[in-house]
């Protein structure tokens, strides 16, 4: 039995289907408190944008979410499981979509996917069938025996969320996940991203880049340590009086650094 | 040598390149930088394929594209860095394949991953790239002055720089390129990853150099930071797409743009794509951008939505912006 005791045992599809639901959320670092209490959930399915300037606390909040931080304070779940104790069982539930995913650019895109799914403890097996289904649904089939190093940045993108999706999480954390890619193939990853909502993957999107936020179907910004607004892209354009989530953005969080 | 105290303006002088046979008066070229039928191959791949643009004195000028388009190569022949298979680059005039030590010493350069020595404080990190461009001691005091006021970052001129934020890192970057006051710089995506506070606090600083006379070319794979541009140029797969001032630009697109408003953009992607009904459809977060086929009518888009079970508010014709004639122009 593991010293996470019964917070191990998940509430299947999340209490109330939500993929993650967290009261007070804290995190210090000493004196410095980078999460302020924050309270919020995500329902299953959502594609949610988590956005905030450098330095707000987007990224301590998302490694408490994936269950390599531990949490000052606070209460929750995240894909079922207890966020104060059950971190490593969160991690097997989460997938983390880098936007500097280092791929070995003298292997093929199968041979990097293996050892990805290696490293997360999948046998052979499951790897050649889970790798297999994916490369359909993300559109890699025809290129997985390719080197890594040959491929155009649109695909090694799609590279880098096959190997987030191998071990089959529950809610997947994208960071920036179309920067530098053409507009064409950013539009095919956005359907793709639609298509694993529709699955019921529950998707965390972080950018810096507004017009890919409008994509979200709820939007957070944090600020110092909380969360200034959650809220649908269009009522948050709609409440500020501005066309654009770049101009929301400017004005939610407002021209202060430190 | 270091290079002597740098002038604001190349006169005919020692530091001007001698070995070039110079056209007359190409010492004060109408254009700091010209770029005709540039090409540059890395073995097979063909990075950039007969680039030509102008960058004229004062202006910023943007090159907006993805990743892998050449915008990198463009740049870093300008600069000198890079040999090229054919064409023409010149600075100030001078071919700059053949003025080398002239071009470096008078472009301010910024590469994508500039490099900030960490465990260097703010201010040290200024002097140091003030003596390396050879600036007088009584001198650099006086332009660190100066730039702190340009980048706010006087309250931080005591902090290491790996404990700054992205912002202000690039901020620092910027400043340490300029302390030897460039009139023309060239900058490769320096808002990459910077959050969209910072990022417009940046661009303010490229304006106000720019309303003291700097030349500005900058990259950026990000359509939004085209329009704050005089005059840019759409990149794509080693060509130019298209060069004008982003206003004007706008007016190439082909067609009347349509917004059909949804919450469920995907879905009413999936819907018309294949319908016949529009010549140009684009995903987008608060719907579907699109053009009509001939003879084709709002009318029957919307019917078609609804008998696809998409919700919508109904077609209305909206503005194209730089994203839509991307999309346009790399059909062709």
């Amino acid at each position: 039995m593991s010293d996470e005791g019964d917070a191990a045992t998940p509430t299947p599809g999340g209490r109330n289907g939500f993929a993650v639901t967290v009261r007070g959320l804290t995190r210090s670092f000493g004196q410095f408190i980078a999460v302020d209490s924050i309270s919020f959930s995500v329902g299953r399915g959502e594609i949610f944008g988590f956005l905030g300037a450098n330095g707000a606390g987007k990224t301590t909040t998302i490694r408490m979410l994936c269950g390599l931080l531990a949490p000052t304070a606070g209460s929750g779940t995240v894909a079922g499981f207890d966020i104060m104790r059950a971190y490593e069982s969160i991690k097997l539930r989460v997938g983390y979509m880098s936007q500097k995913f280092s791929l070995y650019d003298d292997l093929t895109v199968r041979e990097n996917i293996e050892f990805y799914g290696g490293m997360y403890g999948l046998r052979r097996r499951e790897i050649a069938e889970r790798s297999g289904a994916l490369f359909e649904t993300i559109g890699l089939a025809e290129h997985a025996d390719k080197l890594a190093g040959s491929l155009p940045v649109g695909w090694k993108q799609r590279m880098s969320l096959a190997a987030a999706l191998l071990h089959d999480p529950d809610i997947v954390f994208l960071d920036e996940p179309t920067s530098g890619v053409d507009p064409v193939s950013r539009r095919s990853f956005w359907l793709l991203i639609y298509e694993l909502a529709a699955r019921g993957k529950t998707l965390f999107v972080t950018t810096h880049y507004m017009d890919e936020a409008e994509y979200c179907s709820r939007i957070s910004i944090m600020k110092l340590g909380k969360i200034a607004e959650i809220e649908n892209p269009h009522e948050l354009k709609r409440r500020y009086g501005v066309s654009t989530m770049q101009e929301v953005f400017l004005k939610a969080v407002g021209g202060e650094e430190e | 040598m270091m290079h002597r105290s740098l002038r604001r303006r190349p006169t005919a002088g020692p530091d001007t390149p001698q070995e070039t046979d110079a056209l007359p008066g190409t010492a004060r070229a109408a254009e700091p930088i010209a770029v005709r039928a540039l090409s540059k191959s890395y073995g097979k791949i063909e990075a950039v394929r007969g680039v030509s643009f102008t960058v004229d004195r004062g202006k910023i000028f943007g090159l907006i594209g993805p990743d892998g388009g050449g915008k990198t190569t463009i740049m870093r022949t300008i600069v000198s860095l890079l040999t090229f298979d054919s064409g023409e680059v010149l600075f100030e005039g001078f071919p700059v394949e053949r003025s080398s030590p002239y071009v470096r010493s008078h472009i301010g350069y910024m590469p994508q991953r500039f490099s900030l020595y960490q465990d260097l404080t703010v201010e040290e990190n200024l002097r140091f790239f003030g003596d390396l461009f050879g600036v007088a001691q009584n001198e650099m005091t006086r332009r660190i002055e100066e730039l702190y006021e340009f980048s706010s970052l006087a309250p931080f001129r005591g902090r290491r720089a790996g404990a700054l934020s992205g912002g202000m890192k690039q901020k620092l970057a910027l400043s340490c390129m300029l302390v030897h006051q460039p009139e023309v710089v060239v900058l490769d995506e320096p808002t990459f990853g910077v959050d969209p506070v910072s990022r417009s606090e940046f661009w303010k600083i490229l304006k106000a150099l720019s309303s003291r006379g700097t030349t500005i070319l900058v990259s950026t794979a990000y359509m939004d930071e085209a329009l704050l541009c005089d005059q840019v140029s759409l990149v794509y797969r080693g060509r130019l797409l298209a060069t004008d001032t982003p206003q004007r630009l706008r007016g190439q697109f082909v067609g009347t743009l349509y917004l059909a408003p949804t919450d469920a953009p995907h879905r009413a992607y999936a819907a018309l794509a294949e319908s016949g009904l529009c010549r140009d459809c684009y995903l987008f977060g608060d719907g579907v951008h699109l053009t009509l086929e001939e003879g084709k009518t709002p009318g029957a888009v919307e019917h078609h939505l609804a008998a696809s079970k998409v919700e919508t508010s109904g077609l209305r014709a909206i503005q194209p912006g730089l994203e839509e004639l991307f999309l346009q122009l790399m059909k062709e």
